[in-house]
């Protein structure tokens, strides 16, 4: 039986099997943030020991970060608390540290990428779930727990059992308008959120092979959503070119020893997935979520469905009263009043490039509060040099400074209780925006469109409008 | 972290029969601030436990003196989301010594069992029994007994066996934590280290 691509990865990393245990795997690369590291690091401490590898950890501010004036003092002192904690604990071990303001600074999962810390074959952990972004290049990434951050800070190694695979096919061509995030959605709306717990995911067919890095990275950050412990992509091409000259990357004759291995990195024909799915894209609407968790979503034109019979019907009712809406709603037309684009999920310049596809020419709509947030420095930069910083400012939008900010709101952007916010990030949970904030989770394209609408918005419309 | 042995637990129980309990309910994220691990038990739940004003909701279950117990006893699915572990040190810093439900998100068990919570899974049925038993009667005792893999409504009898990794098992049984292992292992580690391409 040949090897699976998650067999292979997972296979070269075994440092010891335990009989009837977990595997103890070695963990390439390792991010902290400074929200799940610092009980980590006081543990390494009290121990009395030393950080076994410290060249391959990185450290980035990000989840408790203000999102404007980042050059002032952080206001909130238990923020700034655990800011200084992160640059102490990382300055004490030798790890690199990219804070507040640094050219580097950015979400963890897109600096991680960007930098080329991330790698094909590569295994890589962080205190966050939504690690799963790196499988993106066909490495194994996922997220872990503060325990777990101090066993690879103590030993680059992790105790894990060998999660089940699972093989996601989707074939076809991708209809006009659908982003890789309707994709996501779509799959987990299909699976729901514990369809795949236990499993590791490879995305497979023609809509990945086609779709750009970005995308990649946005389907795999999803993973998480389903329930699994991660999703990964076979490297191609377009893979290597996007790591090639990457500053953390291998060079020279590295990269040549990188490539040979990177050139297996595939599933065997006659590999075999202890679970398959495969679904057609010509299916895949621009998705919306209309509950409270990531399996509650839908095509944007549908209604909300009647609760069924049965155990979930008390959670389905309690979810809808949380975000106050009715069976058979249509969502479509549905007023909002903020949107948030940004997160791992979708704060990468392919994302603001989709979102000003939209809101060129128009203006946002006077009932909305947007926040908009690149993922990084780079990607900022970016938005800025390619134009995409006047589109949005002529449209009446301002751009923020990088961070996670509304995807959990640790900081100041709250979404404010009984409030809708259109939001491209990953989790819609109650109070996920702040305390009593109502999510709809939704690609950019959606989010554009709610934006200079102030409702929900079928985006082709707005894009129809201009190639008609 | 070292945690208390678990070996037999004979308490009450706290039921949660919501699915899908995600770990931002278990604990928000504004309460991740900590750089130490102290007081999460206080914000355990907190949005269903308090009011915005801090005054507790009286409906919520953690608030209704009739329930109690080192038992918490949830619906489907239980865990889901974020990876904090926060969320498994606010479950135990409350004082819950096991979690039961029919399925469990994977971070979450797996943070459960490095911080000393024994996740116990059984079947949806038996979890629709355990439900009813304490709605019929609060007082109702249960067992836990980790070396037998066993749950048991004791006023019945009824009894279940789940499953657990044996490694795990040992480590929940002698209070052990995996770093102590993996750092035994060091020798090895830093040789494979020398075999990685990059
Ligand atoms: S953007 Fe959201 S999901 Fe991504 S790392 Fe930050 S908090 Fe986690």
């Amino acid at each position: 039986m040949g090897k699976t691509l998650f067999d292979k990865v997972w296979d070269s990393h075994v440092v010891k099997s335990i009989q009837n245990g977990p595997d103890v795997l070695f963990i390439d690369r390792h991010l902290v943030h400074e929200v799940t590291s610092p009980v980590a690091f006081l543990g390494i401490k009290n121990r009395g020991i030393e950080v076994l590898n410290p060249n391959r950890t990185f450290a980035t501010a990000d989840h408790n970060t203000p999102t404007i004036n980042q050059h002032l003092p952080v206001k909130d002192p238990l923020s700034a608390n655990q800011l200084a904690a992160l640059e102490k604990n990382a300055n004490e071990h030798g790890i690199r540290y990219w804070g507040l303001g640094h050219e580097k600074n950015g979400i963890v999962h897109v600096v991680g990428p960007e930098n080329g810390i991330t790698l094909p074959g590569a295994t890589i952990v962080c205190g966050d779930s939504h690690t799963s972004t790196h499988g993106a290049f066909g490495a194994i990434a996922f997220g872990i727990g503060t325990s777990e951050v101090e066993m690879v800070l103590a030993s680059q190694c992790i105790m894990q059992p060998k999660p089940r695979s699972m093989r996601i096919n989707v074939n076809g061509e991708l209809q006009f308008g659908v982003t890789p995030k309707d994709v996501a959605l779509y799959i987990i709306s299909q699976l729901t959120t514990s369809g795949a717990t236990g499993y590791f995911v490879e995305y497979a067919g023609d809509v990945f092979k086609n779709m750009s890095m970005e995308g990649r990275m946005t389907v795999c950050n999803l993973s998480i959503e389903m329930g699994a412990r991660g999703g990964m992509i076979a490297p191609d091409e377009k893979t290597f070119d996007y790591v090639k000259g990457r500053e953390f990357a291998p060079k020279g004759a590295d990269w040549d020893k990188a490539m040979n291995y990177w050139e297996t990195l595939y599933s065997e024909d006659d590999a075999d997935f202890d679970k398959e799915l495969t679904f057609d894209a010509a299916n895949i609407e621009p998705m919306i979520t209309y509950g409270t968790n990531p399996g509650m979503g839908f095509g944007i034109s549908n209604s909300i469905p009647t609760a069924g019979e049965g155990s979930g019907a008390q959670t389905y009712k309690k979810s809808l009263a949380y975000m106050d809406f009715s069976e058979g709603d249509q969502m479509i037309g549905k007023p909002i009043d903020f949107v948030f684009l940004g997160s791992c999920t979708n704060g990468r310049i392919e994302d603001f490039r989709a979102f000003a596809s939209i809101i060129k020419g128009r203006k946002k709509a006077a009932n909305v509060t947007a926040w908009l947030v690149p993922g990084s420095h780079q990607v900022e930069t970016a938005i800025k040099e390619e134009g995409i910083l006047e589109i949005l400012n002529e449209a009446g939008f301002e751009l923020r400074e990088p961070g996670c900010s509304a995807c959990l709101a640790m900081n100041d952007d709250k979404v404010p209780a009984g409030k809708y916010a259109v939001s491209t990030s990953n989790r819609n949970f109650e109070g996920r925006q702040g305390p009593g904030a109502r999510t709809l989770l939704a690609s950019p394209l959606v989010a554009a469109a709610a934006a200079v609408t102030g409702k929900v918005t079928d985006p082709r419309e707005l894009m129809q409008l201009e190639t008609a | 972290m070292a945690y208390d042995k678990f070996d037999i637990l004979t308490s009450t129980a706290v039921p949660l029969p919501i699915e899908n309990v995600d770990t931002d309910q278990i604990i928000p994220a504004r309460f991740l601030k900590a750089t130490e691990r102290k007081g999460f038990g206080d914000n355990l739940f907190r949005d269903w436990r308090y009011n915005s004003d801090n005054s507790p909701k009286e409906q919520f279950v953690l608030n209704n003196p009739i329930y109690s117990g080192k038992i918490l006893v949830g619906g489907k699915n239980f865990g889901s989301g974020s990876s904090r572990e926060h969320a498994a040190w606010a479950v135990y810093d409350y004082g819950f010594r096991c979690v039961v439900s029919s399925f469990f998100a994977d971070i979450f068990r797996n943070n459960c069992l490095n911080v000393g919570v024994l996740p116990v899974q059984i079947s949806p049925e038996f979890l629709e029994k355990i439900f009813k038993a304490i709605e019929a009667d609060p007082n109702t005792e249960f067992k836990v007994d980790l070396q037998e893999q066993t749950f048991t409504i004791l006023s019945t009898g009824e009894f279940e066996t789940f499953g657990i990794n044996a490694y795990k098992k040992g480590n929940m049984l002698n209070g052990f934590d995996d770093i102590d292992y993996l750092l035994n292992l060091k020798e090895d580690i830093i040789d494979f280290v020398e075999t990685r391409p990059f």
